[in-house]
């Protein structure tokens, strides 16, 4: 598989489509792999990198969550309550699964994928690869020839996953890529909500995330795949940041199988990504929501690819962009419908708001049909933050900042409605820090 | 000077399409504490300019003149600056903000405001039980605090809530812009009671209409009559029904004369 | 990144040696493009939805000289031209690209000169950017260039390209339309013939302060023909530019336009409609760009679908920072009539100004069910209901044509064109 990859890579060249602009990539100069320095474990929070503990914090993990997540022992006697299980990624080794034996018992296999490889060897082989092909793009190709570790999950037939997994990826050593794969795979009629959040500190020089997550659902599987991705987006002048280049992808291999992407995008000096639904059961859906918020000199081409094969598959997509301060911003979806995919419906709508005058903000999508029974609705706006909305606010004491805040989140609602509770009130908060300087 | 709101000679401007249009041309009005004061006029006349360059919305210039509000320079302050000061504008036409949620606007409002006037802030439970009492005063439908602020509302359910907010922002000036157009007789009513219930002797306001029949809830201590930018005549509440019957013509007679 | 600068010159084959031997400057800078992009095939992103293979597959020489009058009187018979609303219009007629003295009319208030004399290329055109106008640029021979002084109106006059051939060839006609300030004039193209020829017209046009311009084309090419048109229109402050394209021949079409609002107040319609069935491909695409603030843009296209057939819409719509206070509207919608049509659009806003308010639409379907069951219950027999929604799916886009004759036209031929119900399928 490995070697594969690498013979990919040499014969793909890098998309020249994406609007997005960076110097070249020295893959040469990536360390590949590198496993977090091993230290004797803290013994409590407080001797815990503080840095950390507020990059938890800002994701919404749980006190004693973080507590288990930075290695310290709980107390004895405190029984926790199991909100979410949590896999946490550092520089592409993975350090850490909770909560393993209560998934157990329920049948769910969550660990990280090295581990996976080792234990259950048939199903990696029967599904890693099967959505995202080794060559599918130079990326990809990068990522196959390269991942050391991410998360596998498997949710057996009629499961509903009891709790609400976690990946949580940092990079932390300099001059890393971090290249992990995740894979989850969810049989009949079984269920899971997946969330993914990422966090990377200050760094000079760019860093690369080239991550593959391939999602199987299915018939009447439902797969729920949240991310808040918050990596370092470089300073107020464009200096550094990580160049997220990933590939997402599901496939809705079941009739009534549904696949649900959510993001919530306010890192990365440059984010390129299209989390896509392969929608060939029979009735399945395809969702995708997202939010993508540029500041500085932020670069953001996200978007999505619904492919519609089966009949009577559904796709919704709702895209809300912000960009400020010098960023540029652009939703790019592709639905097509095939010929067999009769009944096939999708409605998109994305909107764009634009904070100042130095920003962009761009909208392409794509849309090809070659059914006659499809029904594909596409709308979208671009428009700046009413002057009255503003005055309407502030008029009742909120000051500017907030009231851009407050304006800001409501245009984000529909998309911020879809993420688990705990997220979607940090998502809150980190589109307000994320926009911080871009008013006034 | 009343020491409290004291208007002097105020001129302003809007850039409308490329062009200057003058709007106020010397307003002088000076309202003292505890009164309720209105102000009638014809269309176009610069009523709602005046509420908005009181509130301190940015497109509107001021040439000349001066506003003493409480001691301070008004024209000085920011809009949020205004309304943490005391200053309420209820708005002819309440702004719509999508998927923003009236409950958590109202909160996020009352606690700014309370932050810059050194109060505590209300905790959620709290301020939902206040909110929740002030809005059945108002006959408010309970599940108008859930709903996106002004979203969807009716015309009646708009001016209700600009009342909603005045009553939890507690201002010590209000002022009403055509708060009852739109309304049918029961709102107005309800509306009117509303405001009557803040009436004390820290609270003014300066009411903007069209009709006699909003005055007759909301009995006023003085009435101006405005028109061309200016207040060309001031007297008591019995002025609204002389209004109604004769209209502006005798009013603005006079003042070409004078 | 791969160096782009192969040499792609082998997709200009069918030219043979016409691309040759050129010694103007500007046709030699057009060439030396030419040959370095060669014809763009779907890698390119403004050409991923249309196909230029067909032109590879025969040689395209440059036309004969002489014609069959008679069969040009036939075809101008057939477009209505010698009878009905714009039989008394005045015309500038080309055949095969070339000035036909004796079928057109000379309008009365507007300058007409020709290209063949004068050989001067206006400068809105992209002979760098755009390879069919480099196309065009190196091998035009002749076209229309039509001034409307400054405060006059021009009326409506018709520009008219016959395509008349046995062999297979292309022409390439180069025409450019100027509205003085506060001139006006309704432009009515109309661009038909019979054989296998490529038609590949340039049209320069542009837009004086307060001037305006109504721009109909009606496209009803051979059946084995391709219309590759380019427009380039720069509109100056308060001034119009109002296109509608209504495609229906040809058997590969595609109308760009390219429209820049330069100065502040400016308003571009670019509105459209196509129907098409059998293989037809039929492809508009358009880049609005507005430069200057204030400006309001609008384009609305409907396509049918019928057969084989494959519509293509490519719109962008982009804001240059300066662009404050830009109004800007775009909707495509298509109709597939049959199991093998296709619909492919790439709606595209492009936007750096932050005081804007642009939006745009696309919507596929098929005809409603129950508007067609409403119209059957009421006795309606149903291929009848079906050509009555799709009339009114595309009447309202020829509703915004606003030249009474031109949009007469327009409808008549669309009728004329008009599939039955599953015939094409």
């Amino acid at each position: 598989m490995a070697a594969g990859g690498v013979s990919h890579l040499a014969e793909n060249g890098r998309a020249k489509w994406a609007k997005v602009s960076h110097p070249p990539i020295d893959y040469q100069d990536l360390h590949y792999y590198a496993a977090p320095k091993k230290k004797p474990g803290p013994k409590s929070l407080e001797e815990v990198d503080p840095e950390l503990l507020r990059t938890y914090e800002k994701l919404g993990i749980p006190l004693h969550e973080q507590a288990m997540l930075a290695g310290v022992e709980l107390p004895e006697g405190e029984t926790s309550r199991p909100p979410m299980a949590v896999d946490a990624v550092f520089d592409s080794v993975s350090v850490v699964t909770t909560f393993r034996k209560t998934l157990e018992e329920a049948g769910v296999i969550f660990c990280p994928i090295s581990e996976a490889v080792r234990d259950h060897p048939e199903l990696v082989r029967q599904y890693l690869g099967s959505v995202v092909p080794v060559g599918d793009n130079f990326y990809a190709a990068l990522n196959s020839a390269v991942f050391t570790d991410g998360s596998f999950v498997f949710v057996p037939k009629g499961v509903r996953c009891p709790m609400e997994l976690s990946t949580y990826f940092r990079i932390n050593a300099k001059n890393t890529g971090q290249f992990e794969r995740t894979l989850i795979v969810v049989e009949d009629g079984a269920s899971v909500s997946y969330l993914e959040g990422c966090t990377a500190p200050m760094r000079d020089e760019n860093q690369l995330h080239a991550a593959v997550v391939e999602l199987v659902a299915m018939e009447d599987a439902s797969i729920k795949y949240s991310t808040v991705q918050n990596w370092y987006p470089g300073d107020e002048n464009g200096r550094g940041g990580i160049y997220n280049f990933v590939t997402k992808r599901g496939a809705c291999r079941g009739a009534r199988s549904k696949i649900s992407w959510t993001q919530v995008e306010t890192g990365s000096a440059i984010t390129w990504k299209y989390p896509s639904c392969i929608l060939q059961g029979e009735g399945s859906v395809g969702e995708f929501y997202s939010v993508a918020v540029t500041n500085n000199h932020q670069q953001a081409d996200t978007g999505t690819k619904m492919i519609h094969i089966g009949r009577n598959t559904r796709s919704t997509i709702i895209a809300k962009t912000i960009s400020a301060g010098q960023s540029d911003s652009t939703y790019r979806g592709l639905v097509r419908v095939l010929p067999k995919a009769s009944g096939a419906r999708n409605f998109t709508q994305c909107d764009s708001l634009l904070i100042g005058d130095q920003c962009g903000a761009h909208t392409v999508p794509y849309i090809e049909n070659r059914n006659m029974g499809a029904r594909i609705e596409h709308e979208a706006t671009t428009s700046k933050i009413s002057e009255d909305q503003l005055f309407y606010c502030r008029q009742r004491g909120l000051s500017e900042e907030d009231a851009v805040g407050l304006i800001v989140n409501g245009f984000c609602r529909d998309v911020l409605k879809e993420l688990p509770m705990e997220f979607a009130v940090e998502a809150q908060k980190l589109l307000q820090i994320s926009l911080e300087g871009s008013v006034g | 000077m009343t020491q409290f709101l004291d208007i002097s000679g105020l001129c302003a401007r809007i850039d409308a399409d490329g062009q200057e249009k003058e709007i106020l041309k010397g307003v002088d009005l000076s309202i003292p504490p505890g009164e309720v004061h209105a102000i009638m006029g014809p269309n176009g006349s610069g009523k709602s300019t005046l509420s908005y360059v009181l509130a301190g919305r940015e497109d509107y210039e001021v040439t000349a003149g001066s506003v003493n509000f409480q001691g301070k320079d008004l024209l000085e302050m920011e809009p949020e600056e205004r309304a943490a000061a005391g200053l309420f504008l209820a708005f002819q036409s309440p702004i719509e903000l999508p998927g923003v949620n009236n409950a958590n606007f109202l909160r996020t409002a009352v606690n700014a405001v309370r932050r810059a006037r050194g109060q505590d802030e209300l905790d959620a439970v709290t301020f939902l039980k206040t909110a929740r009492a002030a809005a059945k005063e108002l006959s408010m439908a309970p599940d108008m605090l859930k709903r996106n602020v002004n979203v969807g509302f009716s015309g009646g359910e708009k001016k209700r809530n600009e009342v909603l907010q005045m009553t939890l922002l507690e201002p010590s000036f209000a002022i009403l812009d055509e708060t009852d157009s739109g309304l049918d007789v029961d709102a107005l009513r309800i509306v009117a009671e509303g405001v009557n219930r803040l009436r004390s002797p820290s609270f003014s306001a300066l009411v903007i209409t069209h009709h006699q029949r909003l005055l007759d809830y909301l009995v006023p201590d003085r009435i101006h009559v405005m028109a061309k930018g200016r207040i060309i005549h001031s007297g008591g509440p019995e002025l609204a029904q002389q209004i109604d019957r004769e209209g502006y013509t005798r009013f603005l007679a006079e003042a070409e004369a004078a | 990144m791969n160096a782009i600068t192969q040499d792609r010159s082998d997709t200009l084959a069918p030219f043979g040696t016409r691309l040759d031997g050129v010694t103007d400057p500007v046709r030699k800078a057009a060439t030396g493009a030419l040959h370095r992009s060669g014809l763009p095939d779907r890698r390119v992103e403004e050409w991923r939805y249309t196909s230029l293979r067909f032109l590879a597959e025969t040689p395209l020489a440059a036309p004969a000289d002489v014609y069959d009058v008679a069969q040009i009187q036939a075809q101008l018979e057939e477009l209505g031209l010698t009878d009905g609303p714009l039989a008394d219009l005045p015309r500038l007629v080309f055949v095969n690209g070339r000035y036909a003295e004796a079928f057109s009319v000379l309008p009365a208030e507007v300058d007409v000169s020709l290209f063949a004399k004068t050989q001067t290329f206006g400068p809105l055109s992209c002979p760098d950017r755009d390879p069919l106008t480099a196309l065009n640029t190196a091998l035009a021979a002749d076209g229309a260039q039509v001034r409307v002084p400054a405060g006059k109106k021009g009326g409506d006059v018709l520009l008219v390209s016959l395509g008349q051939t046995d062999a297979s060839v292309s022409f390439h006609p180069r025409h450019s339309v100027t509205l003085e300030d506060g001139a006006d004039l309704t432009l009515i193209s109309i661009q038909a013939g019979r054989g296998r020829y490529l038609h590949n017209p340039v049209l320069e046009v542009s837009v004086g302060a307060e001037a305006n311009l109504r721009h109909i084309t009606l496209q009803t090419e051979g059946k084995e023909a391709a219309c590759l048109a380019t427009t380039y229109a720069q509109v100056a402050e308060r001034g119009t530019y109002n296109s509608f394209v209504l495609g229906l021949g040809g058997v590969l079409s595609r109308q760009e336009i390219h429209a820049r609002l330069a100065a502040p107040f400016a308003t571009v319609h670019v509105n459209g409609a196509q129907m098409l069935g059998g293989r037809q491909i039929g492809d508009v695409t358009s880049v609005i760009t507005h430069a200057a603030p204030d400006c309001i843009s609008r384009q609305t296209v409907r396509n049918v679908l019928d057969g084989h057939a494959r519509g293509v819409f490519q719109g962008k719509v982009y804001v240059d920072r300066v662009a404050q206070k830009t109004d800007g509207y775009q909707m495509n919608q298509a109709l597939l009539l049959s199991e093998n049509a296709e619909i492919d659009a790439k709606p595209e806003l492009e936007i750096y100004a932050d005081d804007v308010k642009c939006s745009h639409g696309a919507t596929v379907g098929a005809l409603d069910d129950d508007q067609l069951f409403y119209l059957r219950s009421r006795g309606v027999p149903e291929a009848e209901a079906r050509q009555i929604l799709i009339h009114a799916f595309l009447d309202e886009a020829l509703g915004l044509i606003e030249d009474d004759v031109a949009r007469t036209v327009c409808t008549q031929m669309l009728a004329r064109s008009f599939p039955v119900a599953g015939e094409n399928a």
